[in-house]
């Protein structure tokens, strides 16, 4: 007995908590992100004056398993045309860059995977490489449409990455921390969001573009392309690019809520619960915006892109960092 | 300048935007949740079709086959019969394949004694599709439908037992042609 007791020595406890609570943001991660498949279509039925699903189980809630269970008994198949390793391994790189981006963000105190102390950094770069899975997934799949997305979406990426980077530097220069632990703390106070409204606007717009989601969807513009970037996948693979466009709107959520709202504070309610609040309510605004706003050509939002938004976060960065130098010479 | 002066008109209409597709949220749905909820149905909506009888309780099909030949689809099929007591026509049978009908109400705007109507009824479902070939037991009403006081044989010049020429409503006596000679 005590051979085994032995094993347990503090340092391999830590591990075991560490790889629990691993698991269980990961379960919860991917769970909320498909229940946002049902709270979507519910909410866009809503703002369309309809209904929405709402049969199965209590408010409808079981759609999403009766959508599973039918997306599951789909035929997955591979046209014979594509680029077969590649085509396969899209998905997957979707859905795993952007789960791996929630390991740096902090949930309540003390509840994260990692508190990196290069937290920014590296979730530009996992966001950066999931940006390869919608790229990869266009141009393996051989067809114009894909292609055309692949295109679309590298071009957008170049667009929104550089203004994301820089918008979220004005927070960082603030804090001065790239570990999202010391930014939360940072906003004990006063949020983020007053100080750095300029960096919230650009970071949000970014964000809805780092998604593909409408109004930014461009890459895979159904009335323009048909599915763009995922035209040729079927079955579980076109399942994962799904699930991963929901997780990366929940990680978009989270994040905006760690940047600029700060994270886990709020009053009465333990910080779990106000961290969810507040990533659920940006959740359900990136619904409302998809339900609101027109979709802009690409060579618009490129424009915008390198014309406005950039301009403006090298100005958001400089004013921040004028600041806080002078607040420090005194 | 101006360039600025646009940048932010467009912020703003999309402000606007969304706060009105939020607004949303609370107007009332043009959708209804159909089984609690039945939605309203005028009384000449076009669903499951009907026989009707006269307002004397007779059926008032004349087995005149006109709603057979103006049906697009082609989906009635009846059989004439006669009565023998006062020789009133009747369809001995009248069998309508729902599966193939659409509606269109054309074999009740060709009925000409008002005997097949288009009812409100739209819940037309069956695991098995030969029960959607209606026979004349499910199609015949006791009621007159939506026409209380058509009488067919009342108004027509059609003689049957007990109505010579002549005694229908509003028709004049036949004039026998011999005694119009000069
Ligand atoms: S409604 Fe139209 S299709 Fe149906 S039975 Fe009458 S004529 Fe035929
Ligand atoms: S239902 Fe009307 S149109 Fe059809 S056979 Fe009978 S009388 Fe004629």
């Amino acid at each position: 007995m005590s051979a085994i007791a032995a094993w347990f020595t503090p340092e391999v406890i830590a591990v075991l908590i560490g790889m629990v609570k691993a698991v269980v943001i990961l379960l919860v991660v991917i769970i909320a992100s498909a229940w946002m498949i049902w709270v979507e279509r519910r909410l866009l039925g809503l703002w369309q004056d309809r209904w929405g699903p709402n049969r199965v189980w209590w408010l409808g809630i079981g759609q999403v398993v009766a959508d599973m269970v039918k997306i599951f008994m789909k035929e997955d198949w591979i046209p014979k045309f594509v680029d077969k390793p590649v085509f396969i391994l899209a998905p997957a790189i979707a859905m795993v860059m952007t789960l791996l981006a929630f390991a740096v963000i902090p949930i309540a105190p003390g509840w994260r995977i990692i508190d990196l102390n290069v937290g920014v950094l590296f979730f530009l770069a996992v966001l950066s490489l999931s940006a390869y899975a919608v790229m990869l997934g266009g141009w393996a799949s051989n067809s114009k449409y894909a292609l055309f997305g692949g295109v679309r979406a590298a071009a957008q990426m170049l667009s929104y990455e550089v203004f994301m980077g820089l918008a979220m530097m004005g927070v960082v220069i603030q804090a001065g921390s790239f570990s999202f632990d010391t930014i939360v703390e940072a906003q004990t106070g006063l949020w983020y969001v007053v100080p750095q409204f300029l960096g919230f606007i650009l970071f949000l717009l970014a964000t809805i573009a780092a998604t593909h989601r409408a109004p930014f969807d461009i890459p895979e513009a159904e009335q323009e392309l048909t599915a763009g970037f995922h035209t040729e996948y079927s079955g579980m693979k076109f399942g994962m690019f799904f699930v991963a466009e929901y997780i990366s709107i929940t990680l978009m959520s989270a994040l905006v809520v760690t940047l600029f709202f700060g994270g886990w504070h709020g009053p009465l309610l333990p910080p779990v619960v106000w961290f969810c609040l507040k990533t659920g309510l940006f959740m359900c605004f990136f619904i409302l915006l998809r339900a609101a706003l027109a979709r802009p050509r690409y060579d618009q939002f490129m424009e915008s892109g390198w014309k406005v938004m950039l301009p403006l976060a090298l100005l958001n960065v400089l004013v921040t960092g004028g600041i806080v130098v002078a607040l420090a010479a005194h | 300048m101006n360039d600025i002066k646009r940048i932010l008109i467009g912020f703003w209409s999309n402000l606007v935007t969304l706060w009105l597709i939020f607004a949303h949220l609370w107007r009332h749905k043009d959708t209804v949740n159909y089984p609690e909820e039945m939605p309203y149905l005028p009384p000449r909506y076009r669903g499951r079709i009907i026989l009707t009888r006269d307002p004397d309780g007779d059926e008032r099909c004349v087995a005149c086959n006109l709603c057979a030949a103006v049906c697009p689809v082609g989906c009635i099929s009846l059989q004439k019969a006669e009565r023998p007591e006062d020789g009133r026509w009747y369809p001995e049978w009248f069998r309508i394949n729902f599966s193939r009908c659409i509606y269109c109400g054309f074999c009740e705007e060709a009925c000409p004694t008002a005997a097949i109507q288009l009812t409100p009824d739209f819940e037309l479902a069956e695991y098995d599709r030969q029960n959607m070939v209606y026979e004349k037991e499910h199609l015949l009403i006791s009621g007159t439908g939506k026409y209380h006081d058509y009488n067919f044989y009342r108004v027509a010049g059609m003689s049957i037992a007990g109505k010579p020429k002549g005694a229908a409503e509003s028709e004049a006596q036949p004039i026998d042609v011999k005694s119009l000679l000069p």
